[in-house]
């Protein structure tokens, strides 16, 4: 097959550029799954939840829905933070996390799909905003405005929160957390608080990864779904709780749909994520970051 | 009960169902009752990973499409009979199980959960780009208007439905010989610790994999005769999520831990969805469906086995039974020998 060099140039960069906003997408599941142990696998649902509140106020105040995002972050963090409450009540005080919790979460993925078709419909829903339809040329290397401020957009949020975990006091218990919750309590800390603001967090940037996808693409209730491989496919293959990892994780398999996409065809594309987990998985499920 | 004993009473209630079906009812309620029916099996053989080894799969909803696309695949190239392609799908689809399993069961339990996942979208990309048995524009399956099975002439939905409650009778059956024999004391000793089980010697990676064949078979059982019954398979029908969430709300809501739970949750979630599809409408029963589940895993953990079964306990204490004074008693005395022995 001849490969055309500024095809290829031009599907690394779009596929790099698809990493990015993968980056921001998956953050949530690298803290909430791969930090604090929790499989939320209704995170994508939160996400969809994101933009469809990015595309409801766009289209009736004409906010940049980028902007929509930063502002419903309260609102998504303290949706994390009673998420996790009952979360803690219900499974994990009692220790039934793993048959019960799980259910639990892909209940509420549901519940969140379901509800969003039933008021808007399965029609694809879009947003405007000055920059979606305009694109930078460098040379022969095109990149669409609409990818590309999603992708800065993540990539700010990913170093804010690295910054968050590694330099600061609160950032620190979180990892503290993740590595002895007995320890953590000897000290006098209380690791639900800490949990609590951890998984509030990572549901917050729901609000972020929401309001990206939306101007990347039109939404519709069901493409969580998709997000849902992609996500954990990262999470894993960058290495659990690393957020460096997910960085690199993302970028990758942005780069390999991208390839797949330009190469065969768009429809194999969502099997990529899945097919790069599976693999993970059985090859090295630690991940290349991984503890 | 023997579980010949309760195969025979099984096979009698599908036989007695049948009868008073045809003789009262109409095609509705055999269109209707395929559908619980199907449920049953779909939730019995989630409950065999679920509730028995405590591992949980989201992707029924895969292996209940590989059998209905096994099907079509077969019965275009062969054109096999049902009960023949039942077979084949049990095959495929508990391979697939096998497989999936042996890849990720041996790392934390998440991971199979979310590998389950997985397995569904790569499965339907696959058949999405694979022509032959339709793509993503789906396949027509023309089936006949009846059939005869021992010079009896049936409606072919009749036969569906027979086939559909024989397999339900089938796998309540096998479900509950697994709970009462070695293996499903295997399965316990996963599912309470596995760490522990692991240290006692109980094979836990050979039981697990046992459990995801079963289960696996069994969802691509119900799967093979599903073309025939929807006339009109497509791809994101045959995958979509309600599958998934109904084969872990059904086990769920009933009780997780013996065969009752999955066929009590599938005969009531079934029956009201088939209620609320037909009054409602299809997207608010999914909701129900939703939110039920969720309720039910927060507010009773154990489903409603869980919630009756101290009430039937209760009546029973009405009956004259070894009083709990005597109980007492007896444990009285018991104690005082023992401190005598002390002493």
């Amino acid at each position: 097959m001849y490969v055309s060099a500024d095809l290829l140039i031009n599907a690394l960069a779009a596929g790099l550029l698809l990493g990015g906003f993968y980056a921001a997408v998956t953050v949530g599941v690298s803290i909430s799954f791969g930090i604090l142990d929790i499989v939320n696998i209704a995170h994508p649902g939160f996400i969809i939840l994101g933009s469809y509140i990015a595309y409801i106020v766009n289209t009736h105040f004409g906010l940049d829905p980028i902007l929509v995002g930063i502002l419903v972050l309260p609102a998504f963090y303290a949706l994390g933070a009673v998420i996790y409450q009952v979360y803690y009540v219900s499974f994990e005080k009692r220790g039934q996390e793993a048959l019960r919790g799980l259910a639990f979460f892909f209940g509420i993925l549901f519940i969140t799909e379901v509800m969003l078709i039933l008021v808007f419909g399965v029609d694809y829903r879009y947003v405007n905003a000055f920059y979606v339809d305009t694109s930078l040329n460098l040379g022969f290397i095109q990149l669409p405005m609409r990818m590309v401020v999603p992708c800065l957009v993540s990539l700010l949020m990913l170093i804010l929160l690295q910054i968050f975990l590694t330099h600061t006091f609160l950032g620190r218990a979180i990892m503290a957390v993740a590595q002895d919750q007995l320890a953590l309590q000897l000290m006098a800390a209380n690791p639900v608080k800490i949990k609590r603001i951890a998984f509030a967090l990572s549901i917050a940037t729901c609000a972020i990864a929401g309001a990206c996808l939306i101007v990347i693409q039109p939404v519709e209730p069901s493409i969580g779904r998709e997000y849902i491989g992609r996500v954990f496919a990262i999470c894993v293959l960058g290495g659990l709780g690393s957020l460096p990892g997910t960085l690199i994780g993302a970028m990758l398999l942005g780069i390999v749909e991208s390839l797949t996409a330009t190469f065969y065809g768009p429809s194999w594309a969502p099997a990529v994520g899945f097919g790069l987990l599976l693999l993970t998985l059985a090859v090295r499920p630690a991940g290349l970051l991984g503890r | 009960m023997r579980s010949s004993v309760f195969l025979a009473i099984s096979v009698g209630t599908v036989a007695v169902l049948f009868g008073l079906v045809r003789l009262f009812g109409n095609d509705y309620y055999f269109f209707a009752g395929y559908t619980v029916l199907q449920f049953i099996v779909l939730g019995t053989a989630w409950n065999i990973l679920g509730g028995y080894c405590g591992y949980v799969n989201f992707g029924t909803a895969a292996f209940f499409a590989l059998g209905a696309y096994t099907s079509v695949f077969f019965h275009k190239t062969f054109q096999l009979p049902i009960p023949v392609l039942l077979v084949i799908a049990a095959a495929v689809s508990g391979l697939v199980g096998l497989g999936t399993g042996y890849l990720t069961l041996r790392l934390r339990g998440a991971f199979f959960a979310i590998a389950t996942l997985a397995l569904a979208v790569v499965l339907q990309t696959m058949v999405v780009n694979w022509n032959y048995v339709g793509g993503s524009r789906g396949a027509y399956m023309i089936r006949p208007n009846d059939i005869d099975i021992l010079g009896v002439q049936l409606g072919y939905i009749e036969y569906l439905f027979l086939l559909m409650a024989l397999l339900a009778a089938g796998a309540v059956t096998a479900a509950r010989a697994i709970e009462r024999s070695k293996l499903g004391y295997g399965f316990a000793t996963i599912r309470d610790d596995e760490l522990a089980a692991e240290a006692s010697g109980v094979p836990t990676l050979k039981l697990k994999l046992i459990a995801t064949t079963l289960s696996g078979a069994l969802m691509g059982m119900a799967g093979a005769p599903f073309p025939y019954y929807i006339g009109y398979l497509e791809p994101a029908s045959a995958f979509g999520l309600p599958y998934a969430v109904n084969s872990i709300a059904m086990p769920m809501i009933g009780g997780t831990t013996s065969w009752v739970g999955p066929l009590v949750g599938a005969i009531l979630l079934g029956t009201l969805q088939q209620v609320a599809t037909v009054t409602i409408s299809s997207a608010v029963n999914l909701l129900l469906v939703g939110v039920l589940l969720v309720a039910f895993v927060i507010i009773a953990p154990n489903g409603i086995v869980g919630l009756v079964q101290p009430l039937l306990r209760r009546m029973g204490t009405k009956w004259p039974r070894p009083s709990s004074k005597s109980k007492a008693s007896a444990n009285a005395s018991a104690d005082s020998s023992r401190s005598t022995e002390s002493t």
